[in-house]
């Protein structure tokens, strides 16, 4: 209704005023921003990786390769505990879920059974993670059903806990990880001047562990490919090959602090201390193996393989290898961060500079600058300057509406986003241009100049509604199938949709009811 | 109370006959869909690492120098990573192509390391061309890129039948068949122009053809809103002179608001840089095609259908498409 509203001029009012708080903090330093008082909102726009420069990687937790890897270590196990009960196994299957275990003496199976059942823990509120049942004369060790499930859930939330420490103790700024889907993390780095060392990071699943050189057996025929059961070969980096148990004597779990030190001949190295259990068994291994080489495994490569001179109880000790302490504090940050339980393969990197980026932001604000002028220049020059100011008036208010929402609700600006908000204002003005065809066609027909304004909004008010609802939809699909940079675009273009809505009908209304009113007008100017 | 007289860009009052043009406008538009379709398989689209995988490196000198493309193609060709495209683009500062930058596309071998792939790319640039600085780096795994490609085809049909759904709920069948040929028609044609200019076609463009079609709906609610409304006024008058009236009284606003965002894309095709050249083009063009199919595609087909009429018949009349003489 073509009449001073009160409530049309609150709500406008409160629009503007939403708009210009919400606004403010993005013409202010950062400084300034931090010594605004806490009642006020302080977030400015939040750019996109594409616009502020930065690293955007999708990685995917290799959940095969740690089930395969965590099998192996449950035959490891029973072989170990079997050999150490002093009865004789003749094979180890391995199986979807666990491993069959056929002993040499059939008559032993109850002795074995007792033996692997001191594996299975039981966790805090009574569960166990693994079973040993006896079937026919051979012994099935496995998973539970829940444990095999929980195993690729569990492993990406703990991979999400381990890339955090990591990459916070390298003091990068706003580093968000998230999970994506069962098996992803997106890692979104803004500003990450170096994609190479970030990559460096989250690419190395740092698994320490500590298991004996095989010496029992022949290096050079394992090789040639005869490799004892129980045994593997290892390289270090330079390539020379080792006979290495399987079993892990202690692992990386264990480790409570791992740091940068020297050794005796003031060469780099790294020390680090166990925890109870850690130490415990560091100790009891020693002890029982003076004389005998261990090796310190990282990620499948020997560090190094020193000779256990005697046993070492404290729980503490360093590891000495050809480090430069640049490699020696990326290595004791890895450590301190913990292992990955399983590889992180890379799937997607976007890494965008951020001259780039800025390069960016100034192509957008231009084009932006460029189509406002445009749409303004050609509404004053189609509707006059009154009607045709009037949208100009609501455009900027859709404007200042826009900003004032993305800063609130911090949505990130992509660049693709840009070009929404840009598009935004075109067909913001088509509720204008809908309302005032409207009026021109029933002003034509004869009728006066409150009644062709009156029927001019409402009938097209439900035009213009059904014609955003499209917009919506469109959008609600990109921000369901879309990622980063369109889920910006869809963000500007639906915030667009209900800004423009309220700024270009409101405006109008108000706006014109006031001129109705101070100008009493014969006939409408538009109409002519 | 106004200084300088008002744009007029039609007369007050438009009386074009559009369904006298209909046929010929149809098959004109059913050639081009069908030549758009067959564009898409043969040439074919050209993918953008997003959708195919790979990894695309963007590689600068400092302005005013000259990047010798020839020497990087052969440089990173004898890596023997399949199909590597170089293409010169316009430098990101200045927006001018100079010559000092260009785009690296190639792919990441079946289970290499992609790390490493791209830094003996990137050594083997430096090698053939001196020092260079990476500003831009993407690399997309192939199990990605084919759920990307995926989901952007899903996003696109959902599209066109969430419009299809809406419309029947808001109008009629017969309108939400008009709107949906209207729709596929734009669609189409976009994919068209994307094929002979070769834009490169990525999750962005996806997001623009989607833009294309909420405003391609818009366009269409407008037109049919109007048709509606005569419908009702007009009981009596041939459904073919209800369309053109429609048309015509809408006219106006479709030309303004077209011609409105088709100049605003053209400031951010050509202002806006390389990344956003080809997302605004595709819009532009899907804004025009939305302009002429809410005119050509979507009413015809409604006449094509018939529809019904409060009261005067309750069942729908099919109208002949014909050049049929008017009194």
């Amino acid at each position: 209704m073509i009449h001073l509203s009160r409530w049309k001029v609150v709500l406008l009012a409160l629009s503007l005023l939403f708009g210009l708080l919400f606004a403010f903090p993005n013409v202010l330093t950062p400084a300034q921003r931090a010594a605004l008082p806490g009642w006020l909102p302080s977030s400015g726009v939040n750019l996109g990786l594409d616009l502020q420069g930065g690293s955007y990687l999708l990685l995917e937790v290799d959940v095969p390769a740690m089930r395969e890897k965590r099998l192996t270590n449950l035959a490891e196990d029973a072989r170990t505990v079997l050999t150490e009960a002093n009865v004789p196994v003749t094979g180890i299957v391995r199986q979807e879920d666990g491993v069959m275990v056929a002993l040499a003496n059939p008559a032993q199976i109850d002795q074995a059974i007792e033996a692997m059942r001191a594996l299975v823990t039981v966790g805090p509120s009574g569960t166990v993670d693994r079973t040993v049942q006896r079937q026919g004369d051979r012994i099935r060790y496995a998973f539970t059903e829940r444990a095999m499930a929980s195993m690729g859930s569990d492993a990406v939330t703990q991979s999400i806990e381990v890339v955090r420490r990591r990459l916070d103790s390298t003091g990068t700024k706003e580093i968000s990880i998230t999970r994506q889907g069962a098996e992803r993390i997106v890692v979104q780095a803004p500003g990450q001047s170096d994609p190479a060392e970030l990559e460096r990071l989250v690419g190395q699943t740092a698994q320490l562990t500590f298991q004996m050189v095989d010496v029992e057996n022949s290096l050079q025929e394992a090789l040639a490919g005869a490799v004892p059961p129980g045994s593997e070969v290892l390289f270090d980096d330079v390539g020379t090959p080792y006979l290495v148990k399987r079993r892990i004597l202690v692992s990386g779990e264990n480790l409570t602090k791992a740091e940068v030190t020297t050794d005796a001949n003031q060469q780099t190295a790294i020390g680090f201390r166990f925890d109870g259990q850690g130490a415990r068994r560091f100790g009891e291994a020693t002890a029982a193996n003076i004389g005998r080489p261990f090796a310190i495994i990282l990620d499948g490569k020997v560090i190094s393989a020193p000779t256990i001179r005697s046993a070492i109880t404290g729980g503490s000790g360093i590891i000495e290898g050809r480090f430069s302490i640049q490699e020696a504090s990326e290595m004791v940050n890895l450590l301190n961060g913990g292992a990955l339980p399983a590889p992180l393969k890379v799937q997607e990197r976007r890494t965008v500079t951020a001259e780039l980026g800025a390069d960016a932001v100034q192509a957008g604000a231009i084009s932006t600058a460029v189509g406002f002028l445009i749409i303004v220049l050609f509404m004053l020059g189609s509707y006059g300057l009154l009607f045709g100011g009037i949208s100009v008036i609501g455009l900027l208010l859709n404007g200042l509406l826009i900003i004032a929402s993305m800063s609130m609700i911090g949505a990130a600006l992509t660049l693709p986003g840009i070009a929404g908000l840009v598009l935004t204002f075109a067909v913001a003005v088509d509720a204008n241009v809908l309302i005032y065809e409207r009026m021109r066609d029933e002003a034509r027909s004869g009728r006066s100049v409150i009644a062709s304004m009156d029927a001019g909004f409402n009938k097209a008010m439900g035009t213009i509604v059904d014609a955003n609802l499209t917009t919506l939809v469109a959008a609600l699909i990109m921000f369901v199938f879309g990622a980063g940079p369109v889920r910006g675009f869809a963000w500007t273009l639906t915030i667009g949709v209900f800004t423009s809505m309220l700024s270009a009908v409101l405006v109008a209304q108000v706006g014109l009811a006031l001129w109705l009113k101070v100008a009493k007008p014969k006939k409408l100017p538009i109409a002519e | 109370m106004r200084g300088w007289p008002l744009i007029k860009l039609l007369p007050q009052k438009t009386n074009f006959q559009f369904v006298r043009f209909a046929k010929l406008f149809g098959a004109l538009s059913a050639v081009l869909c069908i030549a758009s379709i067959i564009g898409c398989f043969w040439p074919g689209l050209n993918m953008g690492i997003d959708f195919r995988g790979g990894a695309s490196l963007e590689v600068a000198k400092p302005a005013g120098q000259v990047l010798a493309l020839d020497d990087i193609r052969g440089s990173v060709s004898d890596l023997g990573l399949g199909d590597v495209q170089v293409q010169g683009i316009a430098r990101r500062d200045t927006n001018v192509a100079d010559g000092s930058t260009a785009v690296v596309r190639f792919q990441i071998p079946e289970g290499a390391d992609q790390t490493q792939v791209v830094r003996r790319v990137e050594g083997a640039i430096s090698g053939a061309v001196g020092e260079v600085t990476y500003s831009g780096v993407e690399v997309v795994g192939s199990k990605v890129s084919g759920e990307l490609f995926r989901s952007g085809l899903i996003a696109l049909g959902l599209a066109v039948v969430l419009m299809f759904a809406y419309i029947w709920f808001r109008f009629e069948p017969q309108f939400g068949l008009g709107a949906v040929a209207g729709l596929l028609h734009d669609v189409i044609l976009v994919f068209g122009l994307i094929v002979v200019m070769r834009l490169e076609f990525s999750l962005n463009m996806v997001a623009a053809i989607l833009t294309v079609i909420g405003y391609s709906m818009n366009d269409t609610v407008v037109v049919f809103d109007r048709l509606r409304e005569n419908l009702r006024k007009y009981k009596t008058m041939p459904l073919r002179e209800v369309i053109d009236l429609s048309i015509n009284e809408t006219l106006s606003r479709t030309i303004i608001t077209g011609l409105t965002a088709v100049m605003v894309l053209a400031a951010l095709a050509f202002l806006g840089g390389e990344a956003l050249f080809g997302f605004s083009i595709a819009l532009m063009f899907g804004i025009i095609v939305g302009t002429y199919s809410s005119i050509y595609v979507g009413a015809p087909i409604i006449l094509l259908w018939g529809v019904k009429r409060g009261g005067s018949s309750d069942e729908p009349q099919p109208v002949k498409l014909g050049m049929a003489s008017r009194p």
